[in-house]
């Protein structure tokens, strides 16, 4: 049975298991209408044409899997930012592990989805913020709506701020030999609310894993979102993650994507900015081997004027991988006043490897400062031949001339431990020590 | 001038003659439609042998199993192809007696232009006196161009004359079932240039459709081939900056260059069609499909200056197939009132070392659309392959849009590409500046849109240059308030 045919057969099962009367079982029997119109994407959409989910499809993916997976703290205490103290929303296998987690409703509520969705105490919340940015036309973004179930769920009210960094963490143990997950995060930080996330996806194996995740963030006037996404996993796990962000006035929300693992990864990006003065970051390394392959889909829309957003990608490629950056930035009419900054560098390290990239504008306001630039290119030899005529090997020269280039990005995450540990995943990915933290 | 009026009038007049066949017009317009029938009347009307019928034939079977493509940032209503005369013969009667019957508006824009009054009666279609410059030029060039064998004439003479040339080029760089108006425009291609540049020649002049005078009004499916052999060198330019009327909405052109080893190709378009009036009503549909192809060494360079038609979807493109070969691409795109324009290059990279340039400039004003799209492909195979990019793009007035879509997709490591795109507006301290020092805005504005184009600009022939930076203040007149 083809992966669509399956996800529909087991919808009516799904909705028998959640609660009926949950205030999203109108939003999900629509969203998998939608999905059962338009199927997946394929690559004759110009949004998808780069990347094909053709293979993924063939997969006989389990969708529910067992309820008791159980790890020890230490098995998996790598994958956390351990070094601090954190608050840790841990799901195993797509279930709330609250062995593993750490949450808190102490002035704020760092929780799940799953109570969010069904406690009334939430309902008011759930119905101002539930699936308002997240696509109701694109066809993954409407199969997660569909399967609402789990996920990581935020409230910051205002004024507030959590003593401490959130991680969201979606560990996949391998006991089903090829597994769907769905999580659907809801964050919202509301006026002059300050967060920060650090969000991983780890499978414990080398089984098969496709997960499709939405974040919808919501980030009210002068609100500070600091978001990390650390993907390295392994080669035989996929990932598709839509995010949608929402900001007002003042606010201030940057998303930093680390690519370094995972067969086929896919990062849809959507910025919406809705208010005055406010500033928009999107940044990302992609450092790719194998056949790996990796597609950032960035959208930033600027809907009112004086606003700004900065974004900056950039990607190291070896073997045969394939790396695709499509960016998109919209200025309305209204919009006026708008500076908006695009770059995307990329090199390319081995022969067959491949880059495939379109910044675009869309630009209907006058009074704007636009502009993207996109390079593609080796590294240089002269570089290289002088740091190797002092001394350091070819392999450490190299890989340091690829750190000055990603430096840029590393070096305006703002949780020191986090760098460190991006630093030496770096560092293993190149396969070098360098014996130095930038 | 070694010819005198006297001469002048008869060889015209024979002229004429060989397009007896013409005289009866009646005949001469096919009926609405398209069907076999017609491609295969339109062939005969034209004496094609049979090879080229069969072509005509293949092109429209493919064609109609062809959808029109609907990928571009346009928005227009589509023509109805069956509602269509596909052939009616170049009219030779002139529109008007004199030139005070024409628009009093379209002879201010000659003025502006600084076009000499003979030719302005020319292209606004009034009976002309036999002494005209362009005249005796045409007929002076065609000598001096025979003597170095470069053939230079229309393309359904160069299907009769040299069936050989054509047979082994035509359709070779856009193939007929390359995209469905190129399909359209093999079948019923009613004329256009054929160009063929010897082994080592150098054309002494500017090959010039302008100046083909007998081959006026090729209609609206023309077809342009131009072949440059090894080590040769041609400079051709198209169309005019004179504002045309023509009353065909629909124009589907295609255009093909090769360039042989080591040879090289300047090409350079003017375009400035009926683009609707103020409301966006009428106005030219221009889809065009053009592309060269470069061998070894050879290199290729497009220039256009586009500021006409109601709707532009354009890509001249170059396929770097040889070693060492150099494509450049340069554009401005010139939109205003209602007009809309999807307009760019692609640049295929196939042989080593092989290097591209392109500059496009994008201006927006009124309720108009302006979107740059760019393809820049560089081949597995493809080692060191350089591509330098630029899309600037300017707007005036909030209601008008400009877009880029840069495409590019590399699969060679050795491959150095950098692209880069700006949008902004017209500085108020730039205008403030000039007003300051006595240069009312307009003119101010003029002088910005010429800096800003500059680049482009410089690439045109000097003749050409001049006109298009006129043509530029004219198509922004009244779009800054």
């Amino acid at each position: 049975m083809e992966l669509k045919e399956k996800l529909l057969a087991s919808f009516m099962a799904f909705e028998n298991q959640v609660d009926m009367d949950s205030p999203v079982h109108d939003i999900r029997s629509e969203a998998i209408r939608n999905f059962e119109e338009k199927g997946f994407p394929h690559r004759k959409m110009e949004a998808w044409k780069y990347t094909s989910l053709a293979p993924l499809q063939k997969v006989d993916f389990s969708l529910f899997p067992k309820e008791d997976s159980t790890l020890d703290y230490r098995e998996v205490k790598q994958y956390f930012l351990h070094e601090i103290d954190t608050y840790k929303i841990v799901f195993i296998d797509g279930i709330y592990s609250s062995y593993l987690s750490e949450t808190t409703h102490d002035g704020v509520d760092i929780c799940l989805m799953s109570s969010a969705l069904t406690k009334p105490m939430y309902r008011p919340i759930i119905d101002v913020y539930f699936n308002k940015i997240a696509s109701r036309e694109e066809s993954l973004t409407t199969l997660n709506t569909a399967f609402t179930r789990e996920g990581a769920y935020i409230y910051i009210p205002k004024n507030k701020a959590p003593r401490k960094p959130v991680e969201i963490l979606h560990l996949s143990t391998g006991n089903e030999a090829s597994l769907m997950l769905q999580p659907r995060n809801l964050i919202i930080a509301e006026e002059n609310a300050e967060l920060q996330v650090i969000e991983r996806h780890q499978s414990l194996t080398t089984n098969e894993v496709l997960t499709n995740s939405v974040t919808e963030i919501f980030a009210g006037k002068d609100a500070i979102i600091d978001y990390y996404k650390v993907q390295t996993d392994h080669s035989t796990a996929s990932l598709i993650d839509n995010t949608y962000i929402d900001q007002k006035t003042n606010s201030q929300v940057s998303v930093h994507t680390f690519s370094f693992g995972g067969k086929l990864t896919r990062n849809n990006l959507n910025f919406f900015q809705d208010g005055n003065h406010m500033n928009s970051i999107l940044k990302g390394v992609t450092i790719l081997g194998d056949k790996q392959h990796v597609d950032h889909h960035t959208l930033v829309h600027h809907q009112q004027p004086n606003c700004e957003s900065h974004q900056d990608y950039k990607g190291i490629f070896g073997d045969q991988s394939t790396g695709v950056f499509n960016g998109k930035i919209i200025v309305d009419k209204i919009a006026q006043k708008t500076n908006a900054f695009q770059q995307n560098n990329n090199l390319l390290i081995s022969d067959r490897a491949s880059v495939n990239t379109k910044p675009q504008l869309e630009i209907f306001a006058d009074d704007v400062k636009c502009s993207h630039g996109c390079t593609i290119g080796q590294l240089d030899q002269e570089a290289l031949f002088y740091l190797r005529s002092r001394g350091i090997g070819k392999k450490e020269a190299s890989a340091l001339l690829m750190y000055a280039f990603a430096n840029n990005v590393l070096e305006s995450v703002r949780i020191p431990e986090l760098k460190g540990r991006i630093n030496r995943l770096i560092a293993e990915k190149l396969g070098v020590h360098l014996g130095f933290d930038l | 001038m070694a010819y005198t009026e006297e001469e002048l009038k008869k060889e015209l007049e024979t002229k004429e003659y060989e397009y007896g066949f013409y005289t009866d017009i009646e005949s001469d317009t096919l009926p609405i439609g398209l069907s076999e029938e017609v491609v295969i009347a339109i062939s005969k009307k034209k004496e094609e042998p049979d090879w080229m019928t069969h072509w005509r034939l293949e092109a429209y079977r493919h064609w109609k199993k062809m959808v029109e493509p609907e990928w571009a940032n346009i928005h227009y209503k589509k023509p109805d192809f069956q509602a269509i005369s596909y052939y009616s013969a170049p009219n030779k009667k002139p529109k008007y007696d004199s030139l005070d019957e024409v628009d009093p508006q379209l002879r201010e824009t000659f003025q502006k232009l600084g076009i000499p009054i003979e030719e302005q009666k020319k292209l606004a279609g009034v009976a002309v006196d036999y002494v005209m410059d362009s005249v005796s030029v045409a007929t002076t060039f065609k000598k001096t161009l025979a003597e170095k064998g470069i053939i230079f004439c229309s393309i359904s003479e160069a299907i009769k004359e040299h069936p050989e040339l054509v047979k082994k080029y035509l359709g070779t760089v856009v193939p007929r079932k390359d995209n469905f108006y190129a399909a359209l425009n093999s079948a019923v291609f009613s004329d256009g240039s054929f160009c063929y540049i010897p082994k080592g020649v150098r054309c002494p002049m500017e090959l010039s459709t302008y100046f083909r005078i007998n081959q006026a009004g090729t209609g609206q499916f023309e077809r342009t081939l131009v072949v440059a052999d090894k080590g040769s060198y041609v400079s051709y330019l198209e169309g005019c900056t004179a504002p045309s009327r023509d009353e065909n909405q629909l124009h589907a052109a295609v255009v093909e260059l090769i360039a042989l080893d080591d040879a090289e190709i300047k090409y350079s378009t003017v375009q400035n069609w009926f683009p609707g009036d103020k409301e966006g009503k009428g106005g030219v549909y221009n889809f065009v499909t053009k592309r060269g192809l470069c061998e070894t060494n050879a290199k290729i360079s497009w220039t256009q200056v586009e500021t006409g038609s109601a709707i532009t979807w354009k890509y001249p493109s170059c396929v770097l197939k040889g070693d060492n070969s150099i494509g450049e691409f340069y554009s401005i795109a010139v939109t205003n009132n209602h007009q809309q324009a999807d307009t760019g290059t692609k640049m295929i990279h196939l042989g080593n070392n092989t290097r591209s340039t392109i500059i496009s400039k994008g201006i927006s004003a009124g309720h108009s659309q302006n979107s740059y799209r760019g393809l820049v492909q560089v081949g597995r195979r493809a080692k060191n392959a350089r591509n330098f990019s630029q899309c600037d793009s300017l707007l005036m007035g909030n209601e008008c849009g400009a877009h880029t879509f840069p495409y590019i997709e590399v699969n060679n490591s050795t491959a150095q590409i950098e692209h880069e795109a700006t949008t902004s507006k017209i500085g108020e301290d730039q205008i403030f500046y000039c007003n300051q020092r006595g240069i009312e805005t307009e003119k101010a504005i003029a002088l910005i849109v010429n800096g800003f184009s500059k680049e482009v600009l410089n690439k045109l022939p000097m003749e050409f240059a001049v006109e298009a930076q006129k043509l530029l203040e004219i198509s922004l007149e009244g779009s800054v308030g």
